[in-house]
């Protein structure tokens, strides 16, 4: 298995923002089909949608072997959004990711990462999801 | 919701039921496929004593459980949790259940409200500090 180590000099590090991404109002209907949630006309998302768009950067960045994270041994344990507004069917956002802590704790990788979600025409903040994720180390499970 | 929320109102507790095509579902809808969320033996070359529920499964069910109570006039402005236990579900048709309660905290200045919300797997909280602020449109 992999013997990387995390980088703890990638804390501070910024990625500059994605292609925009255009929510769909069907792919609304199927996340909140899934959560059970009202999903009505898929005009507006479940509060966790921004995750959507936020996981698949962070995992691109995670994935990068320079940063020595294990993304394959990686558990999620903390996650927070903070919300302008509700993202909605028809929305054009861009996510820019930045690396807010690394750190080894016990042998335990620990990374915090936050994407903001800004509507790609104007840069409008519409949401930020801050997401912490441990990469246990082997002989701990 | 019809009326304005008080501290110490209680939201309708919410089940929902987990099952292997459930964690499928939301890998396709969430674009997380980890395979630890669909594969024994995936889940288990990295140390899980079996297939594991994607935790932000876990916090978006609790999501619903406060937007159907609160209504469509409310928006989750805040919303935070920690993942402190992982969620086995069984290959069995029936799967597990996760229940969601929840309190209101506070009734700040600004009128928003603040949900406490405990998730649990049986007898076991899975979540803690479960907390989301509520803003309603005026």
């Amino acid at each position: 298995m992999s013997a990387a180590t995390l980088d703890p000099s990638c804390a501070g590090r910024t990625y500059p923002p994605t292609e925009p991404y255009e929510v769909g109002r069907e792919k609304i209907r199927e996340f909140a089909a899934v959560l059970g949630a009202p999903a009505g006309d898929g005009a507006v998302a479940p509060p966790t949608f921004p995750i959507v768009l936020s996981l698949h950067v962070m995992k691109q960045i995670l994935d990068d072997p320079d940063l020595g994270f294990d993304f394959a041994r990686a558990v999620h344990r903390d996650q927070r959004f903070e919300s302008v507004r509700p993202v909605r069917a028809g929305d054009r956002l861009t996510v820019s990711v930045e690396i807010v802590a690394a750190e080894t704790v016990d042998g335990n990788d620990v990374v915090t990462l936050r994407g903001h979600l800004r509507e790609a025409d104007g840069g409008a903040p519409v949401c930020t999801t801050t997401s912490t994720l441990v990469s246990r180390k082997e002989e701990a499970v | 919701m019809s009326q304005v929320p008080r501290p110490g109102d209680r939201l309708p507790t919410r089940t929902f039921r987990y099952t292997r095509e459930r964690l499928v579902a939301y890998a396709a809808a969430s674009g997380d496929h980890n395979p630890i969320h669909w594969s024994d033996s995936r889940a288990a070359a990295v140390g899980l004593p079996g297939v594991i529920a994607h935790g932000m499964l876990g916090m978006g069910v609790a999501a619903t459980a406060v937007t159907r109570w609160a209504g469509e006039r409310a928006t989750l402005v805040e919303y935070g949790t920690r993942f402190t236990r992982p969620v086995l579900v069984p290959d069995t048709a029936d799967g597990v259940d996760l229940t969601v309660d929840g309190t209101v905290g506070d009734v700040r200045e600004d009128g928003t409200v603040r949900v406490d919300l405990t998730v649990r797997c049986g007898e076991q909280k899975v979540l803690a500090r479960t907390r989301a602020v509520l803003a309603y449109d005026r």
